[in-house]
């Protein structure tokens, strides 16, 4: 159902969360949809048909209702445990960080602190770069999310990721992509005039593009 | 000319005495948010407990004095109704709009201390939420005052002596939101 | 019943005097409920106008980035934020809710209980003129410096508190002001709904001779009065956050932007079933005319819809899955929120259970009747995706999401207010509407909606975000492909909204010369089909309000010659 490719370790799990939602109701949405129409047909005004006086107390009538509300609430129980599996995996549990990155949204540009060579963020060899963020392809980062002004929201849809920035909090989650390329950063939370224009640009590089790049861009001196 | 759906009552409730209980349970509400809102605040910030011991508790105290009489006056104004004596309902009603009128003095009062000695609204949070709910509560007080003047207008001519007891329920619940917030912005210091 | 004999001849020396006002001022200072509805009615139907002409325009945008829009020039990204923000909050704080339950509320309520009037006459001219004040403030708020508000009708602080973030200081204020004017003239409405229906009712209605409709409305003004409170205290807060720079919202000073979701959703969710019980009620009345049935499962119908209102209080925080939330609550909110989906499917099932063994005649109302219950499924299905917080993490902020509740709004405010309207104009205007033209209108209404909407929830799960002007900064966004699904859903709304026309053609054409309705041209059971077409002032004479001998849907009864049993007539 999600034609867009999947790009992390958890885009598959999501989109089969999706597609398990999809043919549940799927199905649901065929059932009565068909029972609607095939009713109108079957009962449409005839000459000299009276109808038929029905309480809704009939037993194997009020079967009718009880039996799909009951199944209603088993298919429930399916995508719920679906839901939280796929939740707690993305949101609850945090796997150990190979890599952090610091995300700060601002109105209205992306800024993004990389740790350098020496792999630890808030050290003098940051790398510091504005709507373009660098990542290695296999490796868990942990982002630490922030906003300057107000409400922002990360968001890359390769991923299927996506959190928001409440200023004043400093949010942690992870990702580990399994794709290289250039893919979109979104901004999903309205922000004011120039949400729109609120683009960055995900780059996911293999180990030897990833540390060449930041070999390059690692400076000594704080920016 | 009152249409027959007034005067029909088909659950046995008046129908002023049902309307007035649901303009009251959508107040709970609204009181409930804001109160809410500010227990969460004050739990997540201990050092409110400072602002905080600027209320002036004294003050407070004969504030809720004066509800909790004006409340005692609102009930026997309801019991001079019920006997279909109007003037002397009026003259209770009269009575406690005094006591409203003392509460929104003896709190303009107090504001204006307040105000002068630097806690303003926008000093900190626990400070806003003390103008913001005692103002939202003192609105009520005075709107409810000015109403309960037009009941004992009417109930002085002997006319509609069945809202002398709507404006008493809506009395009291005025006062009880204000027993709510007495303890919370004047007593947890 | 005693009670009614001594209003009756206390009032009865009065009666010559006694007609409302005359002429124009009849307008302003009517408290016939019947007037007061049409005025609902009338300045909701406007309100639709300008909030589908901000549909247009911000569409148009989408489909031709750049465009010159006619009738309105080009959109900049303020003005596209403050369309959306608008039309969102038009449609339903001034349409869905004054058509289907000040408007309907008010004109059936007393009618189809056998009251002369709402219980509190004088408190209902001023609930719309409150309404109608807010209104205005809202209409003002647009043209003001700075112009209208852009911060979505969500509202988050701090980009809603603070007017550096937002840049349009005096338009949010105004915004916020005209929502809780909303706020208060539904508040004062909701006391007459519910007072008058559980006092007021003809001698011999019991609870359960009441019409569906009837219920729902109340229900849904219960649900509302107990849910805006703490929304009006959270907007209290935001507004003095915005005029006097107190820190409700402000991290920096301790406050929390959180909060004030909270406190909207709180709101916010609850909302959505108060507009759509009226309009399930609207549906079921109709469908049970005119497939000359009883409603399957009366009681059924009306414990699940009050079971649906109770559930909506513990759901809200599914709009706040990725907000950062404690995310353990999350799973909290993906159970209540799945559980929800069972009563309302029930309430579905009810429906089309109600046309089993019936004898259907598709006349105008009823082909829009059974499209509420077709396209309302789409979007009732759709929520669940948004409501598995696992899908929602993905879904969230996305066409997905707009698609969905378009297919859940759009049955309700717009379905649902055609369907009211064919049903109940002749008993308003006293004359029938051309069934023809109704048919043309509602064909083309119908086809050209799904045309936008199915090309929205293609282009959600293609990852498409929610707000923004332009996709061109997107590469992913701003394919061809994407492109010619938003000009197919722009020009299916251009169809639409010509459509309409037919309408409006339709609405004036027959209420200057339609053919006579008479009292009863549905053969419809309850009792506002007893008197005349339109009803006089007061309904009926007034000792001649109808005594109630039976439920309302007594169609098809074994014991019948005809296959409807009016609720009035003797046994």
């Amino acid at each position: 159902m999600i034609d867009i490719i999947q790009g992390s370790t958890y885009a598959a799990s999501i989109d089969n969360l999706i597609l398990l939602i999809g043919v549940l109701v799927g199905v649901w949405f065929v059932l009565v949809e068909g029972m609607f129409f095939y009713l109108i047909w079957k009962y449409r005004e005839q000459p000299g048909q009276k109808t038929q006086y029905i309480t809704g107390k009939e037993k194997h009538l009020k079967r009718w209702i009880s039996v799909p509300h009951a199944l209603v609430l088993v298919c429930d129980v399916f995508i719920l445990i679906g839901a939280v599996q796929v939740w707690r995996n993305v949101k609850q549990v945090l796997p150990p960080a190979d890599s952090t990155v610091r995300i700060i949204g601002q109105q209205w540009a992306w800024t993004f602190q990389h740790p350098g060579a020496d792999n630890e963020l808030d050290t003098a060899d940051d790398i510091f770069t504005v709507d373009d963020l660098y990542i290695e392809e296999g490796k868990v980062y942990h982002y630490r999310l922030e906003s300057r002004d107000v409400l922002h929201s990360f968001s890359v849809p390769i991923f299927r990721l996506k959190q928001d920035a409440v200023p004043g909090r400093a949010i942690t989650g992870w990702f580990e992509a399994t794709v290289t390329g250039d893919y979109d950063i979104q901004c999903a939370e309205i922000c004011g005039i120039g949400h729109g224009a609120m683009a960055a640009r995900i780059h996911i590089e293999d180990a030897t593009q990833h540390a060449q790049w930041v070999a390059a861009n690692s400076v000594s001196t704080t920016p | 000319m009152k249409p027959i759906a007034t005067t029909r009552s088909a659950t046995g409730v008046p129908t002023g005495r049902l309307a007035i209980w649901w303009v009251l349970a959508s107040e709970v509400v609204i009181f409930g948010g804001l109160l809410a809102s500010y227990l969460m605040f004050r739990l997540g910030h201990p050092e409110w407990a400072e602002a905080a011991s600027h209320t002036n508790t004294w003050v407070g105290a004969f504030n809720t004095f004066v509800l909790l009489t004006s409340s005692f006056t609102a009930v026997l104004a309801h019991q001079a109704a019920e006997k279909g004596d109007g003037k002397a309902a009026a003259k209770y009603l009269v009575l406690t709009i005094g006591g409203a009128l003392t509460f929104a003095l003896v709190k303009a009062g107090e504001w204006t201390y307040e105000i002068s000695h630097g806690y303003t609204i926008t000093a900190n949070n626990f400070w806003a939420f003390y103008y913001t709910a005692a103002g939202l509560h003192a609105l009520h007080v005075i709107g409810g005052a000015i109403i309960m003047g037009f009941i004992a207008f009417d109930a002085y001519r002997g006319k509609e002596l069945q809202r002398v007891e709507l404006i008493g329920i809506y009395w009291h619940f005025v006062d009880v939101v204000w027993i709510f917030l007495f303890p919370l912005l004047y007593i947890a210091k | 019943m005693s009670e009614t004999a001594v209003a009756v001849g206390h009032d009865l020396h009065e009666a010559h005097d006694h007609h409302g006002p005359t002429g124009i001022l009849k307008y302003i200072w009517s408290t016939d409920h019947k007037i007061i509805a049409m005025q609902y009615l009338f300045t909701g139907m406007f309100m639709g106008l300008i909030g589908g002409y901000m549909a247009y325009v911000f569409r148009m945008q989408l489909a031709f980035p750049g465009i010159n829009v006619p009738g309105f020039g080009q959109v900049s990204p303020g003005e596209y934020n403050a369309l959306v923000t608008n039309h969102g909050s038009i449609m339903i704080f001034w349409v869905a809710m004054p058509v289907l339950i000040a408007a309907f509320g008010n004109y059936l309520i007393p009618l189809m209980i056998g009251a002369d009037d709402m219980v509190f006459p004088r408190i209902n001219r001023l609930s719309f003129q409150v309404f109608l004040l807010s209104a205005v403030i809202l209409l003002l708020s647009l043209f003001v410096q700075g112009g209208g508000f852009g911060g979505a009708w969500t509202a988050y602080p701090p980009l809603s508190a603070v007017a550096e973030y937002n840049q349009t200081d005096l338009g949010s204020s105004l915004w916020l002001i005209a929502v809780a004017l909303e706020f208060v003239a539904f508040l004062l409405g909701g006391i007459n709904f519910i007072t008058t229906l559980m006092n007021s009712r003809a001698p011999g209605m019991k609870a359960y001779d009441i019409p569906m409709v009837c219920w729902m409305i109340v229900i849904a003004s219960v649900l509302f009065m107990l849910s805006v409170g703490p929304l009006i205290a959270g907007a209290a807060m935001l507004l003095l956050d915005q005029t006097l720079g107190t820190g409700f919202y402000d991290p920096a000073r301790g406050g929390d932007p959180i909060l004030w979701q909270h406190l909207f959703w709180f709101f916010g969710h609850p909302e959505v079933y108060v507009v759509l019980l009226p309009a399930i009620g609207i549906t079921i009345d109709v469908i049970a005319t005119f497939a000359r049935k009883k409603v399957f499962g009366y009681k059924m119908m009306l414990y699940t819809a009050v079971a649906t209102g109770v559930l909506s209080f513990f759901v809200w925080a599914h709009h706040q899955f990725i907000a950062g939330i404690d995310p353990r609550m999350a799973n909290v909110f993906t159970v209540t929120t799945l559980l929800i989906s069972v009563p309302i499917a029930e309430l579905c099932f009810v429906i089309v259970a109600t046309l089993y063994g019936g004898s259907i005649r598709l006349t105008t109302p009823m082909l829009w009747a059974l499209a509420f219950m077709a396209e309302f499924l789409i979007g009732g299905v759709t929520g669940i995706f948004l409501g598995a917080s696992g899908a929602d993490i993905y879904f969230h902020d996305t066409y997905f999401v707009l698609a969905h509740f378009h297919y859940t709004f759009f049955p309700i405010a717009i379905i649902g207010t055609f369907c009211a309207f064919t049903y109940w104009f002749p008993k308003m205007f006293g004359k029938m509407m051309d069934d023809r033209l109704g048919k043309i209108h509602f064909w083309g209404t119908i086809i050209p909606f799904n045309f936008i909407f199915i090309p929205l929830f293609v282009l959600g799960m293609g990852g498409q975000h929610r707000r923004i002007y332009n996709y061109q900064h997107f590469p992913e966004l701003a394919t061809d492909s994407m492109y010619n699904l938003r000009q197919i859903a722009t020009i299916a709304l251009l169809v639409m909204l010509a459509f309409q026309v037919v309408f409006f053609f339709n609405m004036i054409k027959s209420w200057i010369n339609g053919p006579a309705a008479g009292r009863n041209p549905w053969k419809s059971t309850t009792l506002e089909w007893t008197t005349e077409s339109p009803p006089p002032h007061g309904n009926w004479p007034r000792d001649e309000l109808p005594n109630v001998y039976r439920g309302p849907y007594e169609y098809g009864h074994p014991d019948r010659e005809e296959d409807y049993w009016p609720q009035n007539e003797p046994v």
